[in-house]
């Protein structure tokens, strides 16, 4: 089955300037849509061509920078456009990927005295806090079911980027059951690095301390970006996350949280991860079940 | 050989051309804003033009050599003092070892550039010396300059030119207004014809909002056309699912002020891109200081290229000027 059978219509080719390719998968986020890009990006990575600088695939679309000496943009724009026709007679969509566990404290102390400097003006119910106001836009009882909503079903991260290291997670669920909350009202100048945020459908984690606008749910424990590279999931690169990895959120509290603070300074720390093989038809056929069956890959590891 | 920062001035950080290849998770190029003017700082000193040079915005630094230093300032006007007393731009100066080096208050423009002689020689990260302060990777400890700082000295990897000053028409202008083109695309679509009349036919005006990451302008605004807004787009007719952001791409949250992304910005975002500065013109967003009346005219890619392979012909002048 190729992705055009998940309803997404032929790309939209536009120019970012005289270095930069545009290529919109989807007006709208969907699973498929994502897919599509990573499989692209692949695709013209694969192909190394001379004058692709960086291959960025985003949530719905692609940003290809080129450089115009070595490559003339109409060229480059026909070789994407023959890759992107090749896959539409692919076949199976499938993507060679991870699965990792990623302890979070929900509810945290940090994130909660950062939200209390900016209520007034910032947000839409500055009394509450933002778990209050995610789990009532959604229509949950309370900030203990949204946070159970939010940890039972694995993410994939759908983009990386925005700072360095920062993933975007798509929640692997039926778009009705995709949890969606608005950003807040105007950035915030401060955000702990780490943090656990959520905007729209999206959710996020920080890598670096700095502004923000997504709503503040918790923070992870271990880190995400590390220029040391002194953690052994950082040996090959200083950033952690890459398009199409999934994770799994496992929910601690503070003691363990400590713990894997302690874990992480000593120095050994690893993510428990584990490799997947992530097929796109089984995943949109029954979300939920296929879940089960990457999360049994993680915990069999 | 060092130099000691004594003074670190208002925001000064060690750059070179910048460090493509890791876009896709979020590091920026990075690198001089302004690389015409960093490009003939290290002409000058006989550097070979991949050295690291310091990028001074607005207040320049104060500091001290300890050995005989070559260095050459460029970019935005500025006097140059050393020991106190001026020794002018766009020239190569011989410093002494002890002589200090301070500046005086910049007559227009926002940054200039102060190359020595063998370059700032701090470790490359990822490709390049370039300091990426959100990411605290690449110049000196991943930050911004701080009073104290001792800033290693390569060795020279040229022989110095046999001209020591740039000829004054091949020196960039810093005027108070300013002509920027524009390749429109993305998601210009979406504004209504009033919108992009208002963005190509009025004047704009550069907000003190202006740093390596993007420069934000005030004028009359911009009308979206309304819409039912895509699953996952947000809200407002002005954004989009999160995507990459080329770098010199406009956006326009909310219709109100137009912001062009530079070397240090975010990668991605939901905001939605009207258009896209073209590469030859982006020096010259570096070198706009608050209050720059600006014109944005839109060009074809034809145009955009054509302009792009002009620069060389430039370099290459001021290169013959100085090697007689």
């Amino acid at each position: 089955m190729s992705t055009t059978a998940a309803g997404l219509a032929p790309a939209r080719y536009t120019w970012g300037g005289d270095e930069f390719l545009f290529v919109e998968i989807s007006e709208a986020m969907s699973l498929a849509a994502n897919f599509k890009v990573m499989s692209l990006a692949r695709a013209l990575a694969d192909a190394a061509l001379e004058g692709v600088v960086d291959i960025c695939p985003a949530n719905a679309s692609l940003l290809v920078r080129f450089n115009p000496d070595l490559i003339r943009p109409e060229v480059l724009e026909e070789r994407v456009r023959e890759l992107e026709a090749r896959l539409e007679g692919a076949g199976q969509a499938r993507l060679e990927t991870r699965i990792i566990e990623v302890p979070v404290w929900y509810q945290d102390p940090y994130t909660a005295e950062v939200a209390a400097r900016f209520r007034e003006g910032y947000h839409q119910e500055p009394e509450g806090s933002d778990l209050d106001y995610a789990a009532k836009v959604n229509g949950l009882a309370d900030a203990a079911e949204f946070i159970r909503r939010h940890h039972e079903q694995p993410w994939i991260a759908s983009m990386v980027g925005f700072v360095a290291g920062l993933p975007f997670l798509f929640q692997l669920v039926e778009q009705e059951k995709q949890l969606q909350v608005p950003k807040y009202l105007s950035p915030r100048t401060d955000t702990p690095e780490l943090t656990l945020g959520h905007g729209g459908c999206f959710s996020c984690i920080y890598s670096v301390r700095g502004a923000g606008g997504y709503q503040m749910f918790g923070v992870v424990a271990a880190p995400i970006f590390d220029p040391s590279q002194r953690l052994e999931d950082f040996a090959d690169f200083m950033v952690f996350f890459r398009p199409g990895d999934l994770v799994k959120f496992r929910p601690v509290e503070e003691a363990e949280y400590r713990r894997i603070k302690d874990e992480v300074a000593a120095g050994t720390f690893r993510y428990r991860q584990a490799p997947v093989t992530f097929d796109l038809d089984a995943a949109l056929a029954d979300p939920e079940g296929y879940n089960r069956k990457i999360l049994e890959a993680l915990n069999g590891h | 050989m060092g130099i000691e920062i004594t003074s670190p001035g208002l925001s000064t950080t060690v750059q070179d051309r910048g460090r493509t290849g890791h876009y896709n998770v979020g590091i920026p190029q990075g690198g001089s804003m302004d690389q015409y003017s960093a490009e003939l700082a290290n002409m000058l000193v006989g550097n070979t033009g991949t050295e690291a040079v310091l990028e001074c915005t607005y207040m320049g630094p104060a500091f001290a050599v300890d050995e005989p230093t070559t260095l050459a300032v460029t970019g935005a006007p500025v006097g140059v003092l050393v020991n106190g007393e001026e020794r002018g731009q766009w020239r190569r100066l011989e410093l002494a070892a002890g002589d200090s080096v301070s500046f005086g208050v910049i007559a227009g423009g926002t940054r200039f550039y102060v190359a020595v002689r063998g370059g700032i020689d701090v470790p490359e990260v990822l490709g390049s010396r370039s300091t990426y302060v959100i990411g605290a990777i690449g110049g000196f400890q991943g930050r911004a300059l701080k009073a104290g700082d001792r800033l290693p000295v390569g060795r020279p990897a040229a022989a110095l030119p046999s001209g020591d000053s740039i000829p004054e028409d091949l020196r960039p202008d810093f005027a108070r207004e300013q002509r920027i083109r524009v390749l429109m695309g993305l998601y210009d679509h979406r504004l209504t014809e009033g919108g992009r009349a208002n963005l190509l036919g009025e004047a704009w005006t550069l907000s003190p909002v202006a740093d390596r990451m993007g420069l934000r302008y005030n004028g009359p605004g911009v009308a979206w056309k309304p819409r039912e807004q895509p699953f996952g787009a947000g809200s407002d007719p002005s954004n989009i699912v999160d995507a990459g952001y080329a770098v010199g791409s406009i956006q326009i949250p909310g219709g109100t002020q137009p912001i062009v992304l530079h070397r240090d910005a975010v990668s991605g975002g939901g905001y939605a891109m009207v258009g896209t500065v073209i590469s030859a013109d982006m020096d010259l967003l570096a070198r706009a200081a608050p209050g720059t009346v600006t014109h944005f005219d839109e060009v074809t890619m034809e145009q955009a290229l054509a302009a792009r392979a002009e620069a060389p012909a430039r370099l290459e002048a001021a290169r013959a000027a100085l090697h007689g």
